[in-house]
């Protein structure tokens, strides 16, 4: 193993118990502060929409809004499969099969 | 007597793993796909697959590990940025670690450090779940996070098996199953008008951010701004 990834793995197993246990060690006699509560609530949605929205619109790397983007036509349509059906395998299925189709054409 | 209290008691212990072993099944089924991909996108991002088994192992955390591997695939070695992020996108756990904090409580502190390890989304929405209908209970948690750990590892060492017949992933498009897996994940929460706009914020700053920012910043940047306003509204809304 490369050394690099085997900090990076450490480092990341380090920090993702950390946020498991700290609330446990920390406010347990406590309870969470309301700010830092009211932060944390909006972080899931703002990281994921920070991932995903330029994976599909910069997928290269610039700003492709165009039908040769095949990441944002096939990123539509999970969404709306997504929207549809909260289910991963039908979203990542019908996902990929486009993305799957579009690369043949 | 004692006998028969003996076997009940050992009735009722099973009664409850049996009760895990069937609530946690259609969940369990969901994060096989996320542990495959997961393991095909190692390879996708030249780890190797020891590399991305390992991290499974370890980590235990699906949507960091898919962050991290797609920031080494994108070249980025230095270890600081991925293990920010990953501290970013798992500060959530502190929420649920301290819902549970109450319950978890009275069991004894190792055994508080062992199970916090196995603390995913999905392991906390099914111990709450099970809490608000019945009680706490130590062994359904145990049961329910033995299950997912031990599938999230397999599954992985799936997706590395599979991908390793498929001589370039990237060609079949296959990276796109990261933002679709997040896409499953994310359109559940966007029910309220908050969730909204704090989308819509943070679709907005990261593209400009990755537009002019150097790296992966942009994810940062656009989480911290869209999140931030996010909290200040949910307190206007509170003090209205």
């Amino acid at each position: 193993m490369r050394s690099e990834v085997f900090y990076i793995i450490t480092g990341m197993a380090l920090v993702t118990y950390f946020t498991r246990f700290g609330a446990l060690a920390l406010f347990r006699f406590t309870g969470v502060p309301t700010w830092l509560n009211r932060w944390l609530k909006y972080v899931p949605v703002a990281i994921l929409t920070s991932l995903i929205v330029p994976s599909l619109l910069l997928p290269k790397g610039y700003l492709d809004i165009s039908l040769n983007n095949h990441y944002l036509i096939a990123g539509i349509v999970a969404a709306f499969v997504a929207y549809k059906s909260r289910n991963i395998i039908a979203t990542l299925g019908l996902g990929m099969s486009i993305m799957f189709v579009l690369k043949l054409l | 007597m004692q006998l028969s209290n003996l076997i009940s008691g050992k009735n009722e212990l099973a009664e409850e793993v049996w009760v895990a072993l069937r609530e946690c099944t259609p969940v369990v089924l969901g994060v096989v796909p996320f542990g495959i991909t997961c393991g095909i996108m190692g390879l996708t991002a030249k780890m190797s697959g020891v590399e991305t088994i390992l991290m499974s192992v370890f980590v235990f955390a699906g949507a960091s590990q898919f962050i991290g591997i797609t920031m080494l695939g994108a070249g980025m070695t230095g270890w600081g940025i991925i293990i920010l992020t990953t501290l970013l996108v798992n500060l959530r756990h502190l929420i649920m670690g301290s819902s549970l904090a109450p319950y978890m409580i009275r069991l004894p502190f190792p055994f508080q450090a062992f199970l916090a390890f196995f603390l995913t989304d999905e392991a906390y929405a099914l111990t709450i779940t099970r809490i608000h209908k019945d009680r706490y209970s130590v062994l359904y948690q145990l049961t329910v996070s033995t299950v997912l750990y031990l599938v999230w590892v397999l599954a992985t060492v799936a997706g590395v098996v599979l991908g390793s017949y498929i001589s370039d992933p990237l060609t079949w498009g296959l990276d796109f199953a990261m933002p679709a897996t997040f896409l499953v994940l994310l359109i559940p929460l966007l029910a309220d008008r908050i969730s909204l706009i704090v989308f819509g914020m943070a679709a907005v700053v990261s593209v400009f951010a990755a537009l002019y920012l150097p790296g992966k910043w942009y994810i940062i940047i656009a989480c911290l701004i869209a999140s931030l306003i996010g909290g200040l509204l949910e307190g206007d809304s509170e003090n209205a």
